[in-house]
């Protein structure tokens, strides 16, 4: 059990698929403006993560080592076909957001990460927990960049205005959202201050 | 003037790395030095270039609503669309992988430079991207798509190459500890991101 619970916990600060092994950032920068995205993706992201690594690990004797690229896509393609058509039916204006970042999903290293090093060699339930930690550490980081971007991007939190009405210029005030969240480049810079402060104080691991 | 408005802008414009952040990736990966990553931004465009053709095909004739009508008018009804994401990965997957065997086949010494590269671009987020962004836009001609998937590839290759001449640079400056490596290097393609913003509203 031991063993069991540092599967699960490793990966959500230690070795964080997105700022220590640095897999899935295509869609962890792009869904980022808004918490609201953010959340539905980082959900998405963990539950096909977890289970095409649970379905291939199951499978994992019966694949020719040539094909096993194709087979590992076919397998994930068909979860996050199974997720888009469900957020398209449940959440459409979010899926609306999310746009073709849905579909990315398929190709999020993360996943084919976790399949190739860990799915393809060990048990079937090890390989779910292992896919679902791994989801949940990108979902932090997820969730962490877009709590910053909206807050001072935007002036809201999942929506609700954060920042009171009485400070912006319109009423009187001084404030200003700061417009450069909104952009795609402050994603980058935010990560990017993330590791560092990660690394600051992980000193040893790092060589 | 189309073609060159549309080319012109996916280079700069809607630039696959800094404005979509598809294909990060490898981009952060393989940009250590000049040499491999301009080999692996040339395979990107080949593939690109060849692979939306014919997904763009695909997509016209078996997926988009309606699409069906050619082979009988009474499937004009049929909605294949949901199958998309399944159809091309599928198609990327299996033509890298048929061209890792045509090259390894003929040309070895291409293969020994390009091969590695081979099966990580199959799960390049750029490539897929790309599909989907075409989908999304539905271009009305299949020239309009491949000046699509040629433009994406060639921004990718730009971006790339420009990453690991910086990255070559930088690994003489003094950078505090923590930062060095990763961090620095997202930081300054968050730079490079806030420059080719300028780029925005170009059209020819």
């Amino acid at each position: 059990m031991a063993m069991d619970k540092k599967i699960f916990t490793t990966p959500l600060i230690k070795s964080n698929p997105v700022t220590a092994l640095v897999l899935g950032i295509c869609s962890a920068l792009a869904v980022t403006v808004k918490l609201e995205p953010a959340i539905v993706m980082a959900i998405s992201v963990t539950l096909v993560t977890g289970f095409s690594s649970f379905l291939i690990s199951l499978i994992r004797k019966t694949i020719p080592n040539r094909i096993r690229i194709i087979v590992q896509l076919v397998v994930v393609a068909m979860f996050v076909i199974l997720i888009e058509q469900f957020l398209k039916a449940y959440v459409y204006d979010v899926s609306k957001q999310l746009s073709v970042y849905v579909g990315l999903i398929i190709t999020n290293c993360i996943i084919m990460g976790r399949i190739e090093a860990f799915g393809l060699s060990e048990k079937p339930l090890p390989s779910l927990i292992d896919g679902l930690a791994n989801g949940l550490g990108y979902g932090l980081v997820l969730v962490v960049v877009a709590f910053f971007r909206e807050l001072l991007g935007s002036g809201t939190l999942y929506g609700m205005q954060i920042i009171p009405q009485s400070w912006y210029a319109a009423e009187g005030g001084h404030y200003l959202n700061n417009g450069l969240f909104i952009m795609p480049p402050m994603a980058l810079i935010l990560i990017g201050c993330l590791i560092w402060i990660q690394r600051c104080f992980q000193k040893d691991d790092t060589k | 003037m189309e073609s060159l408005n549309l080319f012109v802008k996916s280079i700069f414009v809607d630039n696959m790395i800094f404005a979509y952040f598809l294909g990060m990736c490898s981009f952060l990966a393989v940009s250590k030095n000049v040499k491999t990553a301009a080999g692996l931004g040339l395979a990107v465009i080949f593939v690109l270039g060849i692979t939306l053709p014919i997904n763009y095909l695909l997509n016209k004739y078996l997926l988009s609503p309606g699409a069906l009508a050619w082979v009988s008018p009474s499937l004009a009804n049929v909605d294949l669309s949901f199958l998309s994401f399944i159809i091309f990965i599928a198609v990327i997957a299996s033509f890298v992988q048929l061209v890792e065997m045509v090259v390894e086949k003929f040309s070895p010494s291409l293969y020994a430079s390009l091969g590695i590269f081979l099966p990580l671009i199959a799960v390049n987020c750029a490539i897929l991207g790309a599909s989907l962004f075409m989908q999304e836009k539905a271009f009305a001609t299949l020239g309009l798509a491949t000046v699509y998937g040629l433009g994406s590839g060639v921004g990718w290759f730009l971006a790339i190459v420009s990453i690991a001449a910086i990255r070559e640079k930088i690994t003489y400056s003094n950078i505090p500890k923590p930062l060095q490596g990763l961090g620095i290097t997202f930081i300054i393609s968050g730079l490079m991101a806030i420059a080719f913003m300028g780029f925005m509203g170009i059209s020819l």
